[in-house]
């Protein structure tokens, strides 16, 4: 990360509105491509306004903000807002307008040809995971989630590389913003799109973000990765913000699925027989095995029901096996998987690298040894008689 | 009313289209004044004020005062008729327009911004469309004030189907008064639903299968 480039920059910057208040003073932070920057601070702490200035919708009264490595006062401003892309709270989709002249609202100003705006909207919906019969509709017709999803990948219609992201998912009910959360760290994983994001909300920062900014009263009080910040909180304010709970549970949950894994997961490639699976399941113990290409790449698995079903002799696992339901890259944070593994029930979870290549698994078993820590702390447990509950738990069994 | 009809007819097609004429340019005058007048206003808040409580004022003189008043700047005739009534069209219009547009949310406005709209796209391409419903509105009321004050116009020689209201009056034949009144009154109220169609036409569509 710290070898990308960097896409805007801010250098003493402060903005002075009319009558002396200072909406925000001394700010330098740099922004690299790639990044998913949170700004984040209390009402008033500017973090609004600092993110509306690299879009020029406000000028800034001192210092020197970069794009692409150019001062924004050399661009013309509405050609710099066309290329950066731009969410808001209310999706600010235009009711008169059909989803797909939504969508394609700045390629239009960009007069781009009917075609390629045709072919990007159907791209476009696609990505918001909407049928293409929904790009007729009108915006009144969708869900506020729905609508949202839009007014996401409309900031994307011209390819812009950076996207600024006003508060988007404040007004949405917490199941619908999950959803968006997993669609816009999609953008910026996957597409590599660099986005700036305003919230006051700190589980969503801590959930994004890979750089957080802290504000306070127009000021930068801690620019860094969410990882130092909670290890490492500036100051009171910080340590406010981030809660007494996050703070403990940041003690242990800078644990990455790596470091809990097991390296030698059972598997099997593609091209073997099913006799041999079975063969390797006796010999492993297991019900199940994960399945890879000769490469070690990862391509599913499966599992002895599967077989027993299916069973044939001359079938190769590549006949039967099941595509992946889930997996982890390894360097994810046991905090953001834990909960998943375990509500949903999976015994185990394969865990790959970048490359999607198998390197192994997490069980529910080594899972639950962690939580398990977490709850009762590490000491032995020499008389296990006298044992106290912990409140939480206590509480409840008090009524059984 | 056969008789009348025989009588009258050929005059009453003249004044019905006098009054058609009059009412018509007053109405047009109003609107391409008013509603650039009422947008540009939205841009200057203070000046704002003022232009409201001034039109304002004009729509308080009486309406037999203003077209006599038009009498030593305009002469008489058909031109200080259609001034007046231009006068009177405004208000309703200005008005609506400027709260039209001001009622605007605020966020379209701001995305449009950011996502690269000109000011001038903004206006027309997000803007008018959406004040649309509350300008038409405006205009639509001004079209039923004009076409019922016109008939005072033939008080200045304007013509119209005032002619026969006045007529009727100082020769004490109230056919000729209905014979004058029914006209405007299906005159205004024609109009009022010409418009109203009109205004369907212009308000944005929000819904998809829904026929206008």
């Amino acid at each position: 990360m710290s070898t990308a480039k960097e896409i805007v920059s801010f250098r003493n910057v402060a903005k002075k509105y009319r009558g002396g208040s200072i909406g925000v003073e001394n700010i330098n932070v740099t922004i690299k491509e790639g990044e998913f920057v949170c700004f984040i601070g209390t009402s008033g702490s500017g973090k609004t306004t600092t993110m509306r200035m690299i879009n020029r919708m406000i000028d800034p009264s001192k210092g020197k903000i970069t794009f692409k490595g150019h001062n924004i006062r050399h661009y013309d401003p509405v050609r710099l807002r066309r290329t950066i892309g731009y969410v808001i709270q209310n999706n600010g989709l235009m009711p008169h307008m059909t989803i797909q002249e939504n969508i394609t609202l700045v390629p239009k100003l960009l007069k781009w040809p009917q075609e390629k705006m045709d072919k990007k909207a159907h791209e476009l919906i696609k990505l918001a995971d909407l049928p293409e019969s929904y790009l007729d509709r009108y915006p009144a017709e969708l869900s506020g989630g729905q609508q949202q999803r839009i007014g996401v990948v409309r900031a994307l219609a011209a390819d812009q590389d950076l996207i600024l992201m006003d508060e988007p998912f404040g007004a949405l009910d917490p199941i619908t913003r999950d959803d968006l959360q997993e669609l816009i760290k999609h953008l910026q994983e996957e597409l590599g799109k660099t986005i700036v994001f305003v919230t006051h909300d700190m589980d969503e920062a801590l959930k994004l973000a890979t750089h957080i900014v802290i504000m306070d009263s127009g000021h930068v009080i801690q620019d860094d990765t969410p990882d130092n910040i909670l290890q490492h909180p500036a100051n009171d304010f910080v340590k406010d913000l981030l809660g007494e709970e996050r703070l403990l549970q940041a003690q242990q949950n800078t644990l990455s699925v790596s470091d809990i894994m097991s390296t030698n997961p059972a598997k099997i490639t593609l091209g073997k027989s099913l006799a041999e699976a079975i063969r390797t399941m006796s010999l492993r113990h297991v019900d199940y095995l994960l399945v890879t290409d000769d490469d070690n790449k990862l391509k599913g698995y499966i599992d002895l029901e599967t077989i027993n079903e299916r069973y044939s002799k001359d079938a190769s696992v590549s006949d039967i096996y099941n595509r992946t339901r889930m997996k982890f890259n390894k360097d994810s944070y046991l905090r953001d998987t834990s909960e998943k593994i375990l509500k949903q029930g999976y015994k185990y979870v394969p865990i790959v690298d970048k490359d999607n290549y198998l390197i192994g698994t997490v069980t529910r078993a080594s899972l639950v040894n962690i939580i398990y820590d977490a709850i009762w702390g590490k000491e032995e447990l020499d008389n296990p008689d006298e044992i106290k509950l912990p409140a939480s738990i206590a509480k409840g069994s008090d009524k059984s | 009313m056969i008789n009348f009809l025989n009588q009258h007819g050929s005059e009453l097609i003249i004044k019905t289209w006098e009054q058609i004429y009059i009412s018509a340019l007053a109405l047009f005058l109003g609107i391409i004044v008013a509603v650039p007048l009422g947008i540009i206003l939205t841009r200057y808040e203070k000046t704002a004020k003022y232009v409201m409580s001034i039109s304002s004022m004009l729509q308080t003189i009486p309406s037999l005062a203003l077209l006599t008043l038009m009498i030593p700047i305009f002469g008489i005739g058909k031109l200080p008729s259609i001034v007046a009534l231009f006068i009177y069209s405004l208000l309703p219009i200005l008005r609506n327009t400027y709260i039209g547009m001001n009622k605007v949310n605020k966020n379209l406005i701001d995305a449009a911004k950011g996502l690269g709209m000109t000011t001038a796209q903004s206006i027309f391409k997000v803007e008018i469309p959406m004040a649309m419903p509350i300008i038409m509105a405006g205009v639509r009321l001004s079209a039923v004030y004009v076409i019922s004050w016109s008939t005072l116009a033939s008080y200045i020689g304007a013509g119209g189907l005032g002619d026969f209201i006045f007529n009727g009056l100082n020769l004490y034949n109230p056919a000729l008064i209905i014979g004058g009144t029914i006209p405007v009154s299906i005159l205004a109220i024609l109009t009022d639903y010409l418009l109203g169609k009109f205004e369907k036409k212009v308000t944005p569509i929000t819904k998809s299968g829904v026929k206008k």
